[in-house]
């Protein structure tokens, strides 16, 4: 489904990313590990569009996206949920859920499908009308997600889900992308969380100074304490 | 003061409010999400009464003036957008600040050239001539029309804003343009409205105000002084900020030209200064809008 060949991205004159590669099947859960600063938050803005230096290829389902505004991506079917959730203050719950609409055929069915949040989320169904930036860290992740989730994308990419989140919302959080991936939707994932992640993911990819540097079954990771070691302890 | 005089002196900054509220409406819209402070804002209020004058030339019908003059106004402001604005996005607040200031040089120059510089009639319509009777005073008819239409406008614009999808992108835009394109929203394509709304309620204002002001090439000059001074006292960005602070700085003018004619215009830069020093962000701005 997604395909990402020699991938270079530059902010001002660093050279972030430098010539990575990864390959993702329909319906397959990838994750990406590493240290701060490594490149995995880059990888993700470059394939959604958002760096403005860059060059290499991407292909998702067979079409070269590289040259192609963020927009016309999401019209594609990629999904970016960003660090830090970006929920926007000031529109309510509901607002910011119909900001993920706006774009999508989907709006048309907007009371079905914010019907559908409510019973996938039934934490922010009572908070519907509330302010967004009152909600907790946890609720507004939710809240991100749900507002990506809502124009059924192909492939969601997270980044950093469970950053600063209370474990039991973590907990809720990975059975969530697990009832995702099962509904067959594909799921990039780059997570500090590493067992988590790993145990969500299929394949993962290990990323250093901008590099892929291992690649294999998340599993077979998991069980590897070396290379976490070496690439993931802070 | 009686209290008839006082109600007097309160529609009218009221009516001279509603000009100010309806040319710093447009430049805060485009401000508060393009980043761009518009100098050509004046110009496009001046155009708007010049189209009007023209239309109403031509038609002798003052409510087709009011229709036309917006979306002329709109098209042309479009254009530019289009074409001269859109390339400097993303280059810092003086590039787009010098380009607008050219093109309003070149928008006075053009009216010159195209109609003179001495100025046009622009008549009064004769449904709105003459004094209505509110009880304690007689207060000019077309002034009261002024506040009632801006009232209309205000109303449209808010429902615009927070009752249909296009209006949640540019709520949403406004603080965090990145996620509304992450979203899916081609963001080009909202600015570009963003700025043919906010140039075309400049223009509808510039052809409200004909019947008081007068039409004359170099009208547009101190309504954009009052615009930054409006948005200045509001908040750079904030709309009901423009909506507040244009009603006060024209009750207070009004009221200063009673009592010390003199200080009439000065007065407003008081206002100015004092929110500044007490609220350097305007009534309503966030702060380190800039930033």
């Amino acid at each position: 489904m997604l395909t990402v060949k020699d991938l270079n991205a530059w902010y001002g004159r660093s050279h972030i990313l430098q010539g990575i590669g990864l390959e993702i099947a329909a319906g397959e859960a990838v994750c990406m590990i590493g240290r701060n600063g490594a490149g995995k938050t880059t990888t993700l803005r470059s394939i959604m569009g958002l760096v403005q230096r860059r060059s290499g290829t991407v292909l998702f389902e067979g079409t070269d996206i590289i040259a192609l505004p963020t927009h016309r991506r999401f019209a594609m079917g990629l999904a970016y949920v960003p660090e830090e959730r970006r929920i926007v203050g000031g529109l309510s719950v509901l607002e910011n859920i119909r900001l993920g609409l706006v774009a999508s055929p989907n709006l048309k069915r907007e009371g079905e499908i914010i019907d559908r949040v409510a019973e996938t989320f039934p934490r922010l169904k009572e908070r519907l009308s509330q302010q967004a930036d009152t909600l907790s860290g946890g609720e507004q992740q939710m809240l991100a997600i749900a507002r990506a989730m809502v124009s059924d994308p192909k492939l969601i990419m997270l980044d950093e889900p469970s950053e600063g989140i209370m474990p039991v919302l973590v907990d809720e959080m990975f059975e969530l992308f697990a009832r995702m991936k099962a509904r067959g939707i594909t799921i990039l994932i780059v997570e500090q969380n590493v067992e988590r992640a790993l145990q969500l993911a299929d394949r993962a990819y290990v990323v250093d100074q901008g590099e892929i540097v291992h690649s294999g079954d998340a599993k077979a990771l998991l069980a590897d304490r070396e290379i976490q070691e070496r690439y993931c302890s802070v | 003061m009686t209290v008839d005089l006082f109600l007097l002196q309160l529609f009218t900054g009221l009516a001279l409010g509603s000009i100010f509220v309806l040319v710093a409406l447009g430049l805060s819209l485009i401000f508060g999400l393009l980043t761009i402070v518009n100098f050509a804002h004046g110009q496009f209020f001046m155009l708007g009464a010049y189209v009007g004058a023209f239309v109403l030339g031509m038609t002798g019908n003052f409510w087709l003036s009011l229709i036309a003059v917006p979306l002329a106004v709109g098209a042309v402001g479009m254009l530019c957008e289009r074409f001269l604005v859109r390339p400097l996005y993303g280059r810092g607040i003086d590039y787009p600040l010098l380009l607008t200031y050219g093109l309003g040089l070149i928008l006075l120059e053009t009216v010159r050239i195209l109609a003179g510089t001495q100025g046009i009639p622009f008549n009064t319509p004769p449904v709105l001539s003459g004094a209505a009777d509110l009880g304690f005073f007689f207060f000019p008819k077309y002034r009261l029309f002024l506040i009632a239409i801006t009232a209309i406008i205000l109303v449209a614009l808010w429902l615009f804003l927070e009752r249909t999808s296009y209006g949640l992108i540019i709520r949403a835009g406004a603080r965090d343009q990145e996620i509304v394109q992450v979203l899916g929203v081609d963001v080009g394509r909202v600015w570009l409205v963003v700025f043919g709304v906010g140039v075309a309620i400049a223009g509808l204002a510039g052809v409200l105000a004909a019947p008081i002001r007068g039409v004359f090439p170099e009208m547009g000059v101190p309504v954009l002084v009052e615009a930054f001074v409006v948005t200045v006292v509001g908040g750079m960005g904030s709309l009901l900020g423009a909506v507040v602070a244009g009603l006060a700085v024209g009750v207070t003018v009004s009221f200063t030209s009673f009592f010390y004619p003199e200080m009439a215009t000065l007065s407003m830069f008081l206002l100015m200064a004092l929110v500044l020093v007490f609220r350097p962000r305007g009534l309503f701005g966030r702060a380190g809008l800039l930033g």
